[in-house]
């Protein structure tokens, strides 16, 4: 299973594609779990890239545990979180991510 | 310390303008990222885990109060209220918004600050000596010399598309605390007999994924003759230094391949055409750079001997941070203090903008409105009457940093890590946090005594992991944590790379292994004088990888 995720041009915001835009969190991004999802997926990162919405565009592994979407790699882990050694930075610290955690 | 003339002042406003545009015009949508990538990281700005990252320079480490309190206004009003000390004495800022980069490059300005040239093929901040100028054992104070080389080598034409970055560090002292044989090129300060001043010019040291000890390749240059030995030894590099494979760019590899005998003839040779034309430097103006490094007018305070130890009396606590975070001055009246940013249990190296601001005024206050950056990721106040030292500490206890543990094995080096940089394999800070809080006790960090614990995420080695006594490398491994241990690393005058000691350690067995380590240090040092890295010169790794691993091998 696979999300796309990116950097928003402006802030460096790390981003998960999601409903048609980028998310601030990873919890509802869309998941590409066949060759032809991951490609819609990749060509949607490519023509935002190519627009200057966002940078350093990706297709990163995840898991759905619950409903749950949760990165396979520690890097990808503490993109989505924050930095693990300051749970006040970060999305971990946001009140949204806090609820849907 | 150094003022910016005219020029300066034009040259960073130019460059602010110059940046803000080609800010605007990406966010515009009018260059591309690969366009605009590398103008980006011409100005410190790179792209991380979470957010940008901004990469200021500190020149050789040195700051004043002013340029302190703006740092601190710049963690507050663009970042997330604080900053990250690095090993090249520089600070970065880990969340700024691309947008407001501008913003916070006009604000550096106005304090005679830039963010060019951290990052880049082209010749890094020059560090030095953090003691510059203050320090009992130097012949001269190296800072000058480095305002050369950074006034040399900045937007250098010819040294801006190198194969690889280039670092240059100074020291003015015997006792090395530059990390100089770490460097591309290590300068070394001295004298010759006739008291003239000089450079042993060391070359090819670096860390990496290839560490080397740098070579000297001479003795005793002339001062006049720095820029263009230097300028020899560049071109040298940028002609036969490896482009077509970046992990073997660096001089290092050069000077390793060519062997120290064939790179030596080469400088010299390159040099013999350019040491008699126009970079040789006219005695007036390296003079005319020294006095901006005047030392302050340190006023007799000779009633700072009954203070210190009336308030030794008083304090332990204080005569315990006396002890361990100050240091003898040249002025016997003095002394310079480290601000130790490696409280127990922190994120090594960062400071909140509140602790940066009441830093800078207390340098204000009681220091000549000096700071310096260590490349260990402390703060150092050169120059305090030792009359004022408690008040000093005092203070630092209000803002928690009067933590007592300079060069003992709490005070770590680390880099960043996972937990932000994009490079890295695994997380550095909390393994420093977790060592940190298991050596929590000064009692017993004081009985273990100089202890050098450096911690890099990744095999770039940004937290020097090489040349700690105590060595400790992140690497992902079947998608976990794995930490990699080295011991007798050292990065003085008697600079040597560690060895591993043997198979490395999940990040829940790290901080075992390390105590492990430490206790085996312990139970065979001749005495208390024979700190871990002598013992460990002594012994080898023999007895560190029995108590490591026998266990393993009998089982097995």
């Amino acid at each position: 299973m696979k999300v796309l995720t990116a950097n928003r041009l402006a802030d460096g915001e790390a981003v998960w594609y999601a409903n048609g835009g980028w998310a601030e969190i990873i919890d509802n991004a869309d998941l590409a779990d066949d060759k032809a999802a991951e490609d819609r997926l990749e060509a949607i990162g490519a023509t935002a890239l190519a627009n200057n919405e966002v940078v350093d565009v990706n297709l990163i592994d995840v898991t759905v545990a619950n409903g749950v979407v949760v990165p396979v790699r520690l890097r990808e882990k503490i993109r989505a979180a924050g930095p693990t050694n300051r749970n006040d930075l970060g999305k971990q610290a946001r009140p949204e991510a806090a609820r849907a955690a | 310390m150094y003022r910016y003339d005219e020029f300066d002042h034009d040259f960073v406003q130019a460059r602010v303008a110059e940046f803000s545009d080609q800010v605007a015009r990406r966010l515009a949508g009018e260059i591309t990222e690969d366009q605009f990538r590398p103008l980006r990281l011409m100005n410190g700005v790179y792209l991380q885990l979470h957010a940008y990252m901004l990469r200021i320079a500190v020149p050789y480490g040195t700051l004043n109060s002013k340029q302190l309190r703006m740092l601190g206004h710049i963690a507050r009003k663009y970042d997330k209220g604080y900053g990250h000390f690095t090993t090249r004495q520089n600070i970065q800022f880990n969340w700024p918004a691309l947008s407001d980069i501008p913003a916070i490059l006009a604000d550096l300005a106005s304090v005679e600050m830039h963010a060019i040239q951290t990052s880049g093929n082209c010749i890094r901040n020059v560090t030095a000596d953090h003691f510059a100028g203050a320090a009992a054992d130097e012949v001269a104070d190296p800072r000058p010399y480095a305002e050369i080389l950074r006034q040399w080598s900045s937007v250098h034409p010819e040294f801006s598309f190198l194969p690889r970055k280039f670092k240059i560090a100074v020291t003015g002292a015997e006792r090395d605390r530059a990390a100089i044989q770490t460097h591309d090129i290590g300068l070394h300060l001295k004298k010759n007999a006739a008291g003239e001043l000089g450079f042993a010019v060391y070359v090819g040291g670096g860390q990496g994924r290839t560490p080397m000890i740098a070579k000297k390749i001479r003795d005793f240059l002339p001062e006049a003759d720095l820029l263009s030995y230097c300028t020899a030894i560049l071109r040298v590099y940028n002609l036969y230094g490896r482009r077509d494979n970046k992990y073997k760019a660096r001089i290092k590899i050069l000077v390793h391949e060519t062997g120290v005998e064939e790179i030596t003839r080469q400088v010299e040779a390159e040099w013999q055409e350019l040491k008699d034309a126009d970079l040789k430097l006219p005695e007036a103006d390296i003079r005319a750079i020294d006095a901006y490094f005047a030392p302050p007018a340190l006023v007799e305070r000779p009633e700072g001997d009954e203070a210190v130890k009336l308030a030794r009396l008083d304090s332990k606590r204080f005569s315990e941070w006396l002890d361990q975070n100050v240091v003898t001055h040249r002025h016997p009246d003095y002394a310079a203090v480290t601000i130790s940013l490696k409280g127990i249990g922190e994120a090594p190296g960062d400071a909140s903008d509140s602790q940066m601001e009441a830093v800078a005024d207390l340098a204000e206050k009681y220091a000549f409105d000096e700071l310096r950056v260590s490349h260990e990721q402390n703060l150092i106040l050169p120059h305090v009457a030792r009359a004022d030292l408690k008040a000093v500490y005092d203070a630092l206890v209000d803002i928690g940093l009067a933590t007592a543990n300079s060069n003992l094995i709490t005070d770590i080096i680390s880099c960043p890590g996972l937990d932000y940089c994009a490079l890295a394999t695994a997380r550095s800070i909390p393994v420093a946090q977790e060592i940190s809080n298991r050596f929590a006790s000064l009692e017993r960090q004081r009985e273990i005594g100089e202890l050098k614990l450096k911690i890099s995420g990744c095999i770039n080695a940004c937290g020097h992991h090489h040349v700690g006594h105590i060595g400790i490398l992140g690497v992902e491994k079947k998608g976990a944590e794995l930490y990699q241990v080295t011991l007798g690393g050292s990065a003085d005058e008697n600079t040597s790379v560690g060895e591993i000691i043997g198979r490395g350690f999940s990040s829940e067995e790290i901080t075992d292994a390390i105590e492990q380590i430490v206790e085996t240090y312990l139970g065979l040092r001749l005495d208390r004088n024979e700190k871990f890295i002598d013992a460990y010169r002594r012994v080898g790794p023999a007895p560190f990888k029995e108590a490591l691993y026998a266990g393993e091998t009998k089982a097995a």
